[in-house]
Order: C-alpha cells, then structure tokens, then sequence
C-alpha cells in the first residue's frame, strides 16, 4: 500500500474560489497551437459529445469513436427523469452550496469536496447552454422552465423534457458536435470499439480499435486520449445499461497503469420493472420522478400477500389499514423520496421479510391512486366543478398525472401489459449506474499522463451513491466545462512535439496483443456460448456483490469468479469469423473484462470494512438496519493498481478532507 | 409458443441474400421480440451456425438502433412502438413470421438485418443544429420566455429517436418525416429562428444528395413511426422550404 502515487491536486484556497482560480492560473494553448494537436474522445454520450463539441470549438483536432452507429445512440438518451441545477428559479432556498451539501451527503460522504462543490458551481450555466442549443425542457404556462423533485433533496432543481430528459440532452451535445464534424474539426468513426490504449513513454498516445463491420484493427494516434465511455453495471448482466455499455476501454486503461477507483460502489435503482423470466435480456427503469407522485407500498399482513400472488385479491381489495407504506414509516421527513439506495435495501427487506407481491416474491407497489385524488381535486377546483363525485375527480387526476408522465405509463404498460391508471405499477431494484470508475484527479486526468475520463466512467463527484438528476449534470459539466479548461494544461507542453506516428513500435505491440487475444478466442472452439458465461458471472454479482454484501460471500463469490474466467478461456465458443461484422466477438472481448472486473469489485467490497450508500455490507449496520460507515478508518478513495492479475491489485488510498462539511450520519428520518 | 421465423440472412453488402427458415419453440409471451431472437441466436450458436446479425442497444425504445421489418411492417406490429418494445403476446402459436432488415437505397444492408444509417448523421451535419458555441457564456435560460404551446409542439417534433423506420415505410424511401422534425423543433424555438431558412435549405439538399426518395403525401411514415412524430412537420417543412428558397432568390 503507498499514498505517494496519488495527488489529486485540489487547488488551494475557499472552497468556491478553487475553481476560478484554478482556471485563472493554468496554463493555455494559442490558437495556432491548438490546431496542432490531437485528441481522441471515446464513447459519445452526454461526456463523449459535448467534449469532443467543445475541444473541436476551441481549435483541437478531434476523433470521436463510438460503438454504435451514429454518436446519437450512446447510452445517455435513455436517461429519463431529469437533469439537475442550482439555477433556484422556484425560490426554495436553493444554492451551488445547497446542491454541493446535498450532493456530498447523498454520496455518503465519499466524495471529494473539491469536484462536487466544481460540479455544483457550474450546475446553473448547463441549463443556459441546452436552452442556447434548442433543447425542448418542459415550461410552465407563463413561458419560463418547470421545475420537479428528485429524491434525497428537499428543493425542486430538476429540469427535464417529460420522460426523455437524456435524450433532449443528448441530441443537443450530438448537434454540436455536427456542427464541427461539418466544420471538419471532427471526424466521426461510428461502429468501431477501442480495443487498447496505447503508451509511448507512459503518456497516451493513441488507441487501438476495431472496425465492427469490417474487423480490420487500426491504429489511431494523438497528444490525449478521453474516455467518455460510461459505467460497467453490465457486469451484472441483468441492469438497466444498454446491452453493448462496456468497461472494456476503462479496463484496458487500468491494466495500462490506470487505477480503478471505488469499484465496489454500485448503484442498484429502486424503481424497475421486476424480472419476467430466464430469458430476460436487460431491465427497465422507471424514472425516480414517478416516485413524487407514486407511494410504495405492501401489505401488512402475509394471507393478504398470499391472495396477491395467487390472483385471489387485487391491490385495491387491501384496505389502507392494512398496507404497509414502508418508506413514509421507515422515513417521515423523506418519505418515499429517500435516495436510491435506502429505497432499494427497504425494499429489498421487506421482500426478504416474505412481503413480495408477485410470483418470484421479488417487487413491491408503487401505487398513484392517492395522487389520482389529490391532482383530481385541484383540477375540479380550478374547472369550477364544486359537486363533482369522486369518480369525476379520479378521471381528473388521471388526466393530470398522464401529463406528467403519460410515456412512463405507456412503457409500463407495453412491457407487462398491465394498466398502471387501474392498477399500482410492480417495482423491483436493479443495477442502475456505477459511482466507481477510473480515479481522476481534480483536471480529470487518471494516474496515467495524458489520459482523461468524464462522465460516468471516472469516479470522482457521487462519492458512494449517485442522487438521481446528478448524471447528466456530471456527464455535461465534465465535457462542456471542465475537461476543455484542464487539458490546455497538460496539452501546453506538447505544442512542439509533432504528430504523433503510428508507426512507432509501441502501437505495433499493442496491436499485435489485440490480434492475438482475437485469434485466441477463435481458437478455443469450445461448447458454452458467450451469454451464458455472462449470465453465469451476472448471477455470481448479483447475490454476492449486490445490494447486500458479507465477508463470507464475497470470498466465495472471488473463487466462483476465477474459475469461471479459467472456464470461459476454455470453453467459450464463438462463431463466425474475425474479419466481419461479428455480435459474438463483440460481447466476447466485453465479457472477458467483465470476467476481470467483477473480481476486483469483489476485493474492493471485502476491503471496505463498512457500509456506505450503495456498499452494504451487511455485518456494519446499525440496530435498526442503516448503513454504518466508519469513517475512522474508510474516509478514503480505494484506488487500485493492476500489476497482473485482478485479484492482486495493489491499493492506494487518496485521504478524503472535509473541510467544509461535518461528517454525520446520513439521516432521512 | 411454437413459431416459425421467415429472416433474411445476407453475409455482406455483396453478398446476395435470401429469406431462410427457422423454428423457435417454448416462447413466452412476457418476452420481447428481440428476446426471441436472441433464443434462437443462442440455438444457431449451439448448432455452431452464425447467429442472425442485428442492432439493439437500450432496448427501451430510446435509442433508435433497431430496426426490423416485421411482416412488413417497420418495427411490427403495434402502434408507437419499436422492435425492442413488441413483446410476443402480440402473435399466437404456430404463427409464421416475415423479418427482414429496413430497405431502402439510402440504408444499404451491412450484414442480414443490420443496415447503414449515417445517411440520417450526414443530413444533421448538413444544418441540424444551432450554431452557439458551449462555452456556456450564453443568457440566462429564463431570459427568453418560450409559449408552452409552442415548447410542447418542438419537444413532440424532437422525440424523433432517428431509426428510419419512415424510410423503410415509404414506398418511394423518402426520408422527409425524419428532416421535418428536426426542422420544425428549431423552427418553433426562439433559439432556432435566425439560421432557420438555411437549415432548411441544408437539409433537404443533403436529404436529396443521400439518394432518399420525394414524398407523395401517402402518410405510411408518421403511421409506423415509433415516436408517433406528425405529418404536420412535413407541412411545417414545406413552409420553411418554400418561404426560404423565395427568399434566397
């Protein structure tokens, strides 16, 4: 163990000075200089586009590169209910130091002040950009923005555009980047996956990537590389990511020298549809929005849950008496809008507890009937409409909520085929995003020079659980604000290198180990298709790396791990051949990764001797069954360094002060 | 279920292609089309035969990566939806189902269901956007007020998830439901107004070079589209492509 190897270089100074002078005293590259220069930006979401938007904007010479097939598609667009900023337009008492206290306490205390406090700062003038490029936010009927809640907050700061808030933003940063990929600033490779980083005296230099259509591997050199390329939630298999999110690029950059940071912080989302069966191929969410309006709920009573599963009772038939609205009992002052990770472990227990509500015992309600109501009764009021029934006042606030979050409905709807307006919506947790990722220090460059990471793939602003809204805003602020400031930095000592050659020997090596690793999988011809070793390792995460943690099965769950990725190295088969458009090479090479990941999250959970947001571990808990930190001994970031084999890394730890803060336990009582 | 499966397989763009046959039993109905594919896919691997190639990402119809004809409709049956969100209660057992990849000249076929759409990339670089840098050193986001009817109208014009399942529905491939929407979101914003006679102009030039065919006012596309996007932006369209070539003369 060493401390030396990190300095996260938070600048001296007041906290809500650092950032202004920060800015004020790195160093710049004139614009001549800049053309000079090139940088590579992998992965094309909210991070990747407006990155890549804003360093092309400023002069640099920009590769984009993306899986999919057109920067559009990264997984940002699915994110749905929100974006969060301290713009304070509803006059609630909201503030950058409101957002940033807010921020660090629902990240339990394990984020770095210094970059949750920048991220804050900043928060307002994303709004003003999106508004600047055309992006639809929903508006009040005045003309000015809407403004809704999120859980762990007490202020409305969340702007959206109904249910497709990541996808209004997406299309935003995508149609800057157009815009400089029709200047000729950028240049797109679409359907092309990174496959390595490349080193040349232990800067980044380059990448190694592969054309998903025609196989051919290449060489693509620059003066930075950026990895805007998400989180790895798909280590569980079954999550809420889109079926090709990765960590293959992020891991790559780890076994190149980049440390992984927290990689045991795992958000798991309280509010998803519930498994349907075997073949389930991914899973969905439902916005946290939902839970503004909608109560959660089980029966108190186990014959009544009984009736429930077997179809004998409805959910109406269960008077109020005997409904169990666990969260607003657990939790007056936040009631149902406690971050995620308390709602996802209280509904973990109840169902643990015997009070599931459907087949697998494995879902709670998430029941709108009371808003139906109380929106109905408004509407009637402001309609003159003084005698109206109650039927009419239901219809009414039907109407109402299906404004708010008609989409939502729809897709629920489509999916289960069950009305939510008649019936509570079913809900199960599932993994949802990864507060871990690459350790960055305050410029965003990893332990590696020249290396950046934004977005949901550096770890640095959630600290140990993300609240929701708080994504996009990262992912935006990284890319258009941050990221373009502190590479000028590094970049200044570059104006007289020159071009970078991919000629040089250290770009044939790394694409030499590429084809190699290809030609292996190839050559193992064995019986076990690719998706069942990555349902096998899903199924090893899920119960003993989930939302619940102990020693015992962590252990296991690092044996189980290893000799599943000996399996897969002898038995995988994939089909088809290496120079074409090939699905099963693809999820290959990412399961691979996955297979190397998943251990080390299993070592950094059994590191943690204590429970924080997301890492429950169950034998730190207090009396009545909350999260037990130890700050003692564990206010620190576990950053880990690859020297060979997952399960070795070695741990750094970067020492998290607060000075502007006072540690508590988290409270939502 | 038991079902049989109708797919076009094609190796490669030159390749020449074909329908082939296929069985898949023991669906259920809680699954979602694509997961039928994958059931079978995971059946092709076992035999050792190629799986069938096709896009799919978010499978939460947001994306627009996937892409089928489904007895001849694009994305199947089901109105408002894509490929991702059609689950198999739709069919019945012992149904024989026709896949293909969505044809048109403009998307040409990558391999078996998987096609080329950076078409619809080109024309967006070509004026789909706003030209504000992201500096950030913009007004305040409150400073122009914007009519809620008209935000409402841009935002159900911007939901478009760019899948091209309008170029696959038209018969002449005509790719005009897809540049009308981007075209009408910024036409119906403040932000949108001073470049959006140009924008207009752009688009359909570029629309026109990908090789995309007219339209003939026939409606298939804003009838399978999965965002439910309206023939009203057409029309929106035509205006601003009209008034803008009076004016640029």
């Amino acid at each position: 163990m060493s401390e030396n190897k990190l300095n996260s270089k938070v600048p001296e100074g007041p906290l809500s000075d650092k950032w202004t002078n920060h800015k004020n005293h790195i160093r710049l590259v004139n614009p001549a200089n800049k053309r000079q220069l090139e940088i590579i930006v992998v992965g094309t979401g909210l991070a990747g586009a407006s990155a890549a938007a804003s360093l092309a904007e400023m002069g640099y010479k920009v590769k984009t590169f993306c899986f999919q097939d057109s920067p559009r598609r990264a997984h940002s667009i699915a994110a749905q209910g929100g974006i969060n900023a301290a713009k304070n337009y509803q006059n609630d008492g909201d503030s950058t130091y409101r957002l940033f206290y807010d921020t660090i306490k629902g990240g339990d205390y394990r984020s770095r002040e210094a970059n949750t406090y920048r991220l804050a700062e900043v928060s307002a003038n994303i709004i003003d950009q999106c508004v600047a490029q055309g992006v639809p936010f929903a508006r009040e009927y005045g003309g000015l923005l809407d403004n809704r809640s999120f859980g762990g907050v007490q202020v409305s700061r969340t702007f959206y555009a109904k249910g497709q808030t990541g996808q209004q933003l997406l299309l935003g940063a995508y149609s800057a980047l157009n815009r400089q990929i029709s200047k000729g600033n950028v240049t797109s490779y679409t359907r092309h996956e990174m496959l390595d980083l490349v080193l040349i005296e232990g800067k980044a230099r380059g990448i190694i990537a592969r054309n998903l259509i025609t196989g051919e591997i290449e060489r693509h050199a620059a003066h930075a590389v950026v990895l805007c390329t998400g989180g790895y939630g798909n280590v569980f298999f079954l999550s809420t990511n889109a079926m090709g999110s990765n960590v293959t690029a992020a891991w790559k950059a780890h076994k190149k020298g980049a440390f992984m940071a927290n990689p045991c912080y795992t958000q798991i989302h309280p509010t998803c549809i519930p498994v349907s069966g075997h073949y389930q191929s991914k899973l969905t969410l439902m916005s946290e929005s939902l839970r503004n309006d909608g109560r959660i709920w089980v029966p108190k009573k186990k014959e009544d849950v009984e009736a429930i599963r077997n179809g004998s009772k409805k959910p109406k038939d269960i008077p109020a008496e005997d409904r169990d609205y666990y969260l607003e009992r657990r939790y007056p002052a936040f009631g149902n809008l406690v971050p995620r990770d308390v709602a996802s472990r209280a509904a973990k227990e109840r169902c643990d507890a015997g009070f599931g509500v459907n087949k697998t015992g494995e879902a709670v309600f998430l029941d709108f009937a009371s808003s139906f109501e109380r929106y109905g009764e408004i509407e009637a009021h402001v309609q003159g409409k003084h005698n109206a029934t109650k039927e009419e006042i239901i219809a009414l606030g039907k109407k109402v909520v299906e404004k708010k979050y008609g989409n939502l409905f729809q897709m629920y709807e489509k999916i289960t085929a069950e009305n939510p307006y008649e019936t509570p919506m079913k809900i199960y947790p599932a993994v949802h995003y990864t507060m871990g990722g690459l350790w960055v220090d305050y410029n965003l460059m990893s332990t590696v020079p020249g290396l950046y990471v934004c977005g949901e793939a550096n770890f640095s602003d959630h600290g140990a659980n993300r609240l929701g809204a708080s994504a996009l805003m990262q992912g935006l602020a990284d890319g258009y604000f941050v990221l373009p400031y502190t590479i000028g930095d590094y970049l200044a000592d570059d104006i007289r290198t020159g071009k970078i050659s991919t000629d040089l020997p250290e770009f044939k090596e790394a694409e030499e180990k590429v084809k190699e690793t290809i030609s292996k999988l190839f050559s193992i011809k064995g019986s076990e298709s690719v998706d069942s070793f990555h349902k096998r390792l899903g199924k090893i995460m899920w119960d003993k790396c989930g939302m619940a943690r102990n020693a015992q099965g962590l252990q296991e769950a690092i044996g189980e791990i290893r000799t599943l990725r000996e399996e897969f190295w002898k038995n995988v088969r994939i089909t088809g051949e290496p120079n074409e458009l090939n699905n099963e090479l693809e999820k290959a090479m990412r399961v691979a990764d996955f297979l190397e990941l998943g251990e080390l999250m299993c070592v950094d959970a059994l590191n943690r001797n204590e429970s924080c947001g997301g890492h429950f571990r169950e034998e730190y808990q207090t009396q009545d069954g909350e999260a037990k930190r130890d700050d003692g001994n564990f206010a620190h970031v576990a950053a880990w360094e690859f020297v060979g084999d997952p399960g070795k890394a070695l741990l750094h730890k970067e020492e998290l002060k607060f000075e502007n803060i006072k540690l508590v336990q988290r409270s939502y009582k | 279920m038991k079902l049989t499966l109708k797919i076009w397989r094609q190796k490669n763009k030159n390749a020449h292609g074909e329908m082939k046959t296929y069985q898949v039993d023991h669906i259920s109905d809680d699954m979602s089309f694509l997961e039928m594919i994958d059931v079978l896919n995971e059946e092709l691997v076992e035999k050792n035969d190629d799986p069938v190639a096709f896009d799919h990402d978010c499978r939460e119809g947001i994306c627009g990566m996937c892409s089928m004809v489904i007895n001849g409709q694009p994305h199947g049956p089901g109105k408002g939806i894509t490929t991702c969100q059609l689950h198999m209660r739709e069919f019945n057992d012992g149904d024989t189902i026709y896949i293909e990849p969505f044809r048109a000249d403009a998307f040409p076929i990558i391999k078996d269901l998987v096609v080329d759409r950076s078409a619809f990339d080109r024309i967006q670089q070509a004026g789909g956007f706003i030209s504000v840098n992201t500096s950030g050193n913009t007004i305040d986001a409150n400073a122009i007020p914007v009519p809620k009817e008209n935000a409402d109208t841009a935002f159900d014009s911007a939901t478009c998830i760019g899948c091209g399942a309008c170029v696959a529905a038209c018969k002449n491939s005509s790719a005009i439901l897809f540049v009308s929407a981007k075209v009408s979101q910024f036409a119906l914003l403040p932000q949108g107004e001073l470049e959006r006679k140009e924008r207009a102009l752009k688009m359909v030039e570029q629309m026109d070079k990908e090789g995309f065919g007219s339209c003939t006012n026939i409606g298939d596309c804003a009838a399978e589209c999965p965002k439910e996007i309206s023939l009203e932006n057409i029309a929106r369209l035509n205006r601003e492509y009209i008034s803008a070539t009076i004016k640029s003369k």
